[in-house]
């Protein structure tokens, strides 16, 4: 067991604790905040993986934003104005039959890929292609995507003024 | 560079990385931390025509140690409705938060933490977990000031973000890199080649970039100083409205990391200011090394260049926390998005318009 694998499963350990807390837990903002260190796990994957831009990307996007957002939202909702969210089990038998299909589908999936197993090269930088191919190869789909994105600001703006 | 050098001595990759890593929070954050506390006292004392701390050592400049000493004695209060597993994490994380930012700061020509290529966005994107961290302190301790303390904060620092942020990627496209050891090796020595004075090809570039730099350098400086919740944008800790915001439960070690994690921070934006628009290490009049030289001198060199220019900076944050008064929501939250936004995105569009064209 390589140094590598050491902290390799580190990350995975975090990960996955973390998002098992995130799904058991009662209290909405402990699930919360249990998935700020699931985040910052798969951006230490990535990092492994030498995704070192996506790496930054996660932590910017998710854990800068998208979980301040998700722990205001909740704190909002759930300690100010007294609102009880529901966190139950309800449904028990259909919901683990459609997840244990859905759950072995994503089995059968990962066993009979040919997954393409190279020796990883020594680590580069991979913001230089990842930005060549953002403006030529999809620059159609990295715009269009920056239009989705408009459209939904604009939207919440609208909302918000009603 | 340090790092070869340790790698020579222990014989150990994974040895010589982590005393590597260690070496800024020991040599460097510890040592400041201590002298950057004096100094907020002695200069807010002549500020406000006092003397500041006199009593311990001369001049009072073993005060800061007294009250480590003091601190560390404190019983570390816990209150029955604080959610006791966060409320003990928060301090751990924003502490971290800011010393990680450090991994990615060039002290000086032989020694930054980690090399890495993403430098600057690393910083930023590292930063998202003092965000989280404050929430949680002020979530956790079940305080109505902690609670509103952290909400300000961590919309403040969200909304400062974006301005960082967009001036950041204005310094990105000129430089061609996000490596913060390359823009400091690209803005080379002497003065006139700061980036504040346009970088270093001449050319019609630097002088259509020198009122622009100018004008992202004040942007920048506002926005990160309002990321460090520092006055005039302390609304997060207003002393007067909220105790003292998202650590007024916090005693003892815990508040002593909150504290650290403040000054350090003060620091680490003192420092990507200095690196990304004053030549960083880079010496602004050439290095006694070449002149005499001794090889051996010019790393040395850098590192207090580099540290008297974060210094300088972090005396700036210190002379407008002891001058200006405080911002309100509404005014804090229109200087960002009304002003602050809109200049860096129009510095944004000539900046790329500069660099395709000439």
């Amino acid at each position: 067991m390589t140094t590598y694998d050491i902290i390799f499963y580190l990350f995975a350990l975090v990960t996955l604790l973390s998002a098992f807390f995130v799904v058991t837990n009662r209290n909405i903002v402990h699930s919360a905040f249990y998935l700020l260190f699931t985040f910052f796990g798969v951006a230490g994957i990535y990092v492994m993986l030498g995704a070192d831009f996506v790496a930054v990307v996660q932590l910017i996007v998710y854990v800068g934003g998208i979980l301040i957002l998700l722990l205001f939202g909740v704190m909002l909702t759930n300690k100010i104005t007294n609102v009880d969210i529901k966190s139950g089990t309800i449904h028990a038998l259909p919901a683990s039959i459609v997840l244990g299909l859905f759950a072995g589908a994503l089995a059968a999936a990962v066993l009979n890929t040919k997954w393409k197993i190279v020796a990883s090269p020594e680590t580069s930088s991979s913001t230089v292609s990842l930005g060549n191919m953002l403006i030529n190869e999809y620059a159609l789909i990295f715009e269009l995507l920056g239009i989705v994105l408009l459209i939904a600001l604009i939207g919440a703006a609208s909302m918000a003024r009603r | 560079m340090i790092y070869d050098w340790l790698h020579n001595i222990t014989g150990s990759a994974i040895a010589a990385a982590i005393i590597q890593s260690l070496l800024p929070l020991f040599i460097f954050i510890l040592p400041f931390a201590l002298f950057a506390v004096l100094l907020e006292r002695k200069v807010s004392g002549h500020m406000q025509d006092r003397l500041g701390p006199m009593r311990v050592g001369y001049h009072g400049i073993l005060q800061t140690i007294a009250d480590i000493i003091k601190l560390i004695q404190k019983e570390d209060i816990v209150a029955a409705e604080n959610d006791r597993r966060f409320f003990d994490l928060s301090p751990i994380l924003v502490f971290a938060g800011s010393y990680a930012a450090f991994a990615a700061i060039p002290f000086s020509g032989a020694f930054i933490g980690s090399n890495i290529d993403l430098g600057i966005v690393y910083i930023v994107a590292v930063t998202g977990l003092v965000v989280a961290g404050i929430l949680m302190g002020g979530w956790a301790s079940n305080n109505k000031y902690s609670l509103l303390g952290a909400m300000r904060a961590a919309a403040q620092i969200i909304s400062y973000e974006i301005p960082t942020l967009l001036i950041v990627v204005t310094v990105i496209m000129i430089t061609g890199t996000m490596n913060l050891f390359t823009i400091s090796e690209w803005q080379t020595q002497y003065f006139w080649n700061w980036l504040i004075l346009g970088g270093p090809v001449f050319g019609t570039a630097k002088i259509l970039l020198i009122p622009l730099m100018v004008i992202s350098f004040l942007i920048i400086f506002l926005s990160t100083l309002a990321e460090v919740n520092r006055t005039p944008f302390d609304i997060p800790e207003a002393e007067s409205e909220l105790v003292s915001g998202y650590h007024t439960e916090y005693s003892g070690m815990k508040f002593a990391m909150f504290f650290l994690a403040e000054y350090a921070n003060m620091f680490a934006v003192s420092a990507i200011v200095a690196t990304l628009f004053f030549g960083g290490f880079q010496s602004p009049i050439g290095y006694l090394g070449n002149v005499f030289g001794v090889k051996w001198l010019i790393p040395i060199e850098q590192f207090f260049w580099f540290t008297a220019k974060g210094l300088f900076f972090v005396f700036v944050q210190m002379w407008l926390r002891w001058t200006l008064p405080r911002f309100r929501v509404d005014q804090l939250m229109a200087f960002c998005w009304k002003y602050l936004i809109p200049f860096a995105f129009v510095i944004l569009i000539l900046v790329g318009l500069i660099t395709v064209l000439l």
